[in-house]
């Protein structure tokens, strides 16, 4: 078998897929995805729901067709692919180890490498969740492919805990199919999720949002048999006196994503704290010349077609780097997260490389604003770009999108500031 | 009537050591234990050490058993082929107020003949960089290690099993059965409140039937108080559960080199800082009093108590890098000591009791009965040769507990090697550890069946990383079921009532 190529991805999401096209397409001549499942599509293939492809088709398709679109281009172009297949380790020097029951132990090598391993499900332990550890405690993402994969109910009666997206689109799934959700608790005073999943999920369905309340214990040995809700306060302590004992044989946790970077930490890739994910510039390449990421493995995004995008630019640079053998990440202009941002990637922009159509910086906000707010990109204090929003929630992300126009002050700046102000 | 030389009551790793030294003799011995597998209570969540032994009262049977079982851990290692390292411990002192409780635990190490050494707090940031700056020294026992404590366990009882115990999970002990002679007497002497002659025990009552034999062990850890009443020993006795919580840390992001005791407490030795066999770092645990012996919850004040503690030893933990909580209970009582100076009354009981004949009673087994236990069961041992039991060593006793193969301990080379010889070593299950269809597949057929998840998880280590099984579960029900020839609605986490899945989808 063949163990050297110009671009391995890492993962077949909606990342991975749209990456490996682009790279084919791009000039890589072979370019191999890499997938431990035993299907191409990530994710994507457990999310039946409809909402994905809004912007990338103009059409609303559910996440397995969103993803085979993606699949059948990779195929027909000729993108190769291992399924059933883990990778255990990624050096600096882009050899990858790889594992699988039909092909042993491989060593792979790849001029090129990206990670696309996208993200995981925040557990109770990172949220420090009280109570005894029984049958019926499980993340909305693990429940979510018991049902539409596997075709099993994990529960009859269920409260979730978090406002995040897969929660909501679970609340909605379970009630169609026969069982009773309680209510979904939020610690935060408002919502982490998008805000159409609150209506299309939980408004549509009478399923009630607590803000502010969270689940102060865990009851039931065996199998979870109730929770005891309670409302916090702003510093997110329980507030006494508010406890309320909710009777339920499931809890469900959409209490937040993390990029998955294992792999991307064996590789020698310097991961941003805020994010989880890797430093990237504009092209999502890493510290580590030759080695990408894209999609939720960089930052957590809320639609699929942010993550396209991103896919196909690193998949684009990734080729470009094989034909024009540029490998060191350029000293570009950092970006920096300003007033009311929690972040902006990429995190540096190479003005070499700003000669594409347009540059989208993507940033998610601190707290919500209720309010008409104006999104800023300064160098100092010049305002390079800006747009107008109604509203900045944190659970919905904002891009600001760089033009050619704005490309000279761009490649002047000593840095590029975001920031959400007031209008 | 099913009649056994010996029924021992409890699998941790007291009743584990017990059974499997038991198991060299040629002995028809039944071993019963309540829940679904084996090493469920007190073994099952705790701080993993083997102690030195310098801190146990000296005189005690605690400090008895915990020096004598220290020693043989390097021996059990090698036959029972489970990771033991021997990397010494540390008692943390923090500011010089807390010096002179170096020199205590040393006088005590001293008295036990445990080796310790004083160092500076200098040496200490040495060889722990994270350490709390103001260490002002460190009492250092070098041999003291870390065991994984599920390992242990089931090595032993799968040795035990190999060379002919017989292990029946899920049979609950409800009550004793009594050569009738005996039992009449035992009324009368109820009745005149006096201490007459022996009583004698014949058998055991359980949830499956009742259970013959000439001798029974008392080895039920947290129940063993409940054990012995209704043997009529030692009614004065209680087991206070005592639970402690934990943090694990991630280990790509912590990294502890050493086991690190701050100084001790009245009630325990401290919330401590460790690095553990499978490179997390562990941190716990408290010690609260409770009344119930299964409340195994982790509470937010626990939580709290014990990150203020790990922070007094290693400031720079973050809460952000902690991948898993969890609580364990330690089965102490209130034992006097016979053989202690001072006025001592937690002592571990290991005893043939002078009234009731056929009974081997052993109790208050928390810390150190861990690193105690393979002593315990030589003590047993030499208790029952004391009492005339005839112990006769079978030929074909096999000390050796084959290990199954570990795929991610394995080099490149090997895996391949073993991927070619099975290929369903080559699929990954639990992408965190790193543990292979091949593996959890071995353990389900193995000489103790692991037959739910929490059993596969104690043996293979599946499902303990970042994501705590969200990605390996529904796999993993899919291999139970497949290989028990069940359907997937009927796999459990740790038994009945625990299943994971309620119902099929709709069509």
């Amino acid at each position: 078998m063949k163990t050297t190529y110009d671009v391995i991805v890492i993962g077949s999401g909606p990342g991975g897929l749209a990456a490996a096209i682009a790279a084919k397409k791009g000039g890589a001549d072979d370019v191999l995805v890499l997938e431990r499942d035993i299907e191409l599509g990530g994710i994507l293939l457990q999310c039946i729901h409809s909402g994905f492809g809004l912007e990338t088709f103009k059409e609303d398709l559910p996440g397995p067709s969103y993803a085979q679109r993606f699949a059948d281009e990779a195929k027909a172009i000729g993108v190769e692919y291992l399924l059933d297949t883990m990778v255990l380790d990624v050096t600096p020097d882009r050899r990858i180890f790889v594992t699988s029951s039909r092909g042993g132990l491989l060593e792979l090598h790849a001029r090129a490498i990206i990670m696309a391993m996208g993200c995981r499900e925040r557990t109770r332990a990172q949220i420090r969740l009280p109570g005894p550890r029984p049958a019926g405690v499980y993340t909305a993402g693990t429940a979510q492919r018991w049902v539409n994969v596997e075709g099993y109910m994990p529960g009859k009666r269920f409260v979730i805990l978090g406002s995040g997206d897969i929660g909501m689109i679970m609340a909605r799934r379970l009630t169609f199919e026969g069982a009773k959700v309680e209510g979904v608790l939020e610690v935060m005073p408002y919502l982490t999720g998008l805000s159409r999943n609150y209506v299309q999920c939980l408004l549509d369905f009478d399923i009630p949002l607590h803000l502010s309340h969270t689940v102060k214990r865990i009851i039931g040995k065996n199998r979870v048999e109730a929770v005891e809700a309670v409302a916090v306060d702003e510093r997110w302590q329980p507030i006494p006196g508010t406890e309320e004992i909710i009777p339920c044989d499931t809890l469900l946790l959409s209490v937040g994503l993390i990029p998955e970077n294992e792999l991307s930490l064996k590789a020698g890739v310097t991961l941003d704290p805020v994010t989880g994910g890797p430093y990237v510039d504009d092209g999502f390449q890493t510290n580590v010349p030759g080695i990408y990421a894209a999609g939720n493995v960089v930052h957590v995004y809320d639609l699929v077609d942010w993550v396209t995008q991103a896919g196909i630019t690193a998949g684009k640079r990734a080729a470009q780097q094989i034909t024009n053998g540029k490998w060191q990440m350029a000293n570009g202009v950092p970006t920096q997260a300003g007033d009311n941002v929690r972040y902006v990637v990429p995190h540096k922009v190479n003005p070499e490389t700003l000669t594409e159509d347009t540059l989208m910086l993507q940033m998610r906000v601190t707290r919500p604003l209720e309010q008409p707010v104006r999104i800023e990109v300064r160098d100092g204090e010049t305002v390079i770009a800006s747009k107008n929003e109604r509203y900045v929630r944190p659970g919905e992300m904002v891009n600001l999108t760089l033009r050619g126009r704005d490309y000279d002050a761009v490649r002047q700046a000593k840095s590029l500031t975001a920031a959400v102000v007031p209008r | 009537m099913q009649q056994y030389d010996i029924i021992i009551i409890g699998a941790g790793i007291v009743g584990s050591m017990v059974a499997r030294t038991l198991s060299r003799y040629d002995l028809d011995i039944l071993w019963i234990e309540k829940e679904s597998d084996i090493c469920t209570g007190a073994t099952a969540a705790n701080s993993a050490i083997v102690h030195g032994g310098y801190d146990a009262m000296p005189g005690s049977l605690k400090a008895k058993m915990n020096i004598a079982g220290n020693a043989m851990w390097d021996q059990l290692a090698a036959e029972l082929q489970f990771p033991f390292a021997r990397t010494g411990t540390y008692v943390v002192a923090i500011g010089a107020e807390e010096l002179a409780a170096l020199d205590e635990l040393k006088r005590r190490g001293d008295a036990g003949g445990v080796p310790t050494e004083i160092i500076s707090g200098a040496a200490m940031r040495e060889r722990e960089p994270s350490i709390n700056a103001e260490v002002s020294g460190a009492l250092y026992c070098p041999t003291g290690g870390i065991c994984d404590p599920w390992a242990a366990t089931i090595a032993a009882a799968e040795n035990a099993v190999m060379n002919g115990v017989e292990l029946r999970l899920n049979t609950a002990f409800e009550d004793f059965i009594w050569d009738s002679e005996s039992a009449n007497q035992r009324i009368s002497e109820s009745a005149n409140q006096g201490i007459g002659e022996t009583s004698k025990i014949v058998g055991v009552k359980t949830n499956q039937g009742d259970f013959y034999a000439r001798w029974i062990i008392n080895a039920a850890g947290l129940f063993a108080d409940e054990v012995m009443h209704k043997a009529g020993v030692r009614p004065e006795f209680h087991i206070t559960p005592r639970r402690g919580e934990y943090y694990v840390m991630d280990r790509i992001k912590v990294q502890i080199n050493n086991v690190l005791f701050p100084v001790p407490s009245k009630v325990s030795k401290g919330i401590l800082v460790t690095t553990t066999l499978h490179g997390n770092t562990l941190v716990g645990p408290n010690a609260k009093e409770i009344a119930d012996k299964t409340d195994v919850a982790v509470t937010a004040e626990g939580m709290r108590e014990i990150w203020d503690g790990a922070q007094k030893l290693v400031p720079g933990l973050s809460q952000r890098d902690v991948i898993a909580t969890f609580a364990g209970l330690r089965p102490g009582g209130n034992a006097p000591c016979i053989g202690c100076a001072t006025p001592y009354n937690k002592d571990f009981i290991i005893e043939i009791p002078e009234n009731v004949a056929g009974f081997v009673n052993l109790g208050g087994m928390e810390s150190p009965a861990l690193t105690a236990a393979p002593a315990i069961a030589e003590r047993v041992v030499a208790l029952l040769q004391g009492a005339g039991v005839d112990l006769r060593v079978k030929a074909d006793w096999n000390p050796i507990r084959p290990a199954r193969p570990v795929f991610r301990h394995l080099d490149r080379k090997a895996q391949a090697a073993l991927i070619a010889q099975d290929s369903r070593y080559g699929r990954v299950i639990c992408r965190c550890e790193t543990v292979t269809e091949g593996e959890i597949v071995a353990e389900i057929h193995a000489p103790i069946p692991a037959t739910t998840y929490d059993a596969i998880k104690r043996r293979t280590w599946l499902g303990t990383g970042r994501c705590l099984g969200g990605f390996d579960m529904p796999r993993v029900v899919d291999i139970l079921a497949r290989e028990l020839g069940v359907a997937p609605l009927s796999v459990s986490k740790k038994g009945e009532g625990s299943e994971f899945l309620h119902r099929r989808t709709k069509a």
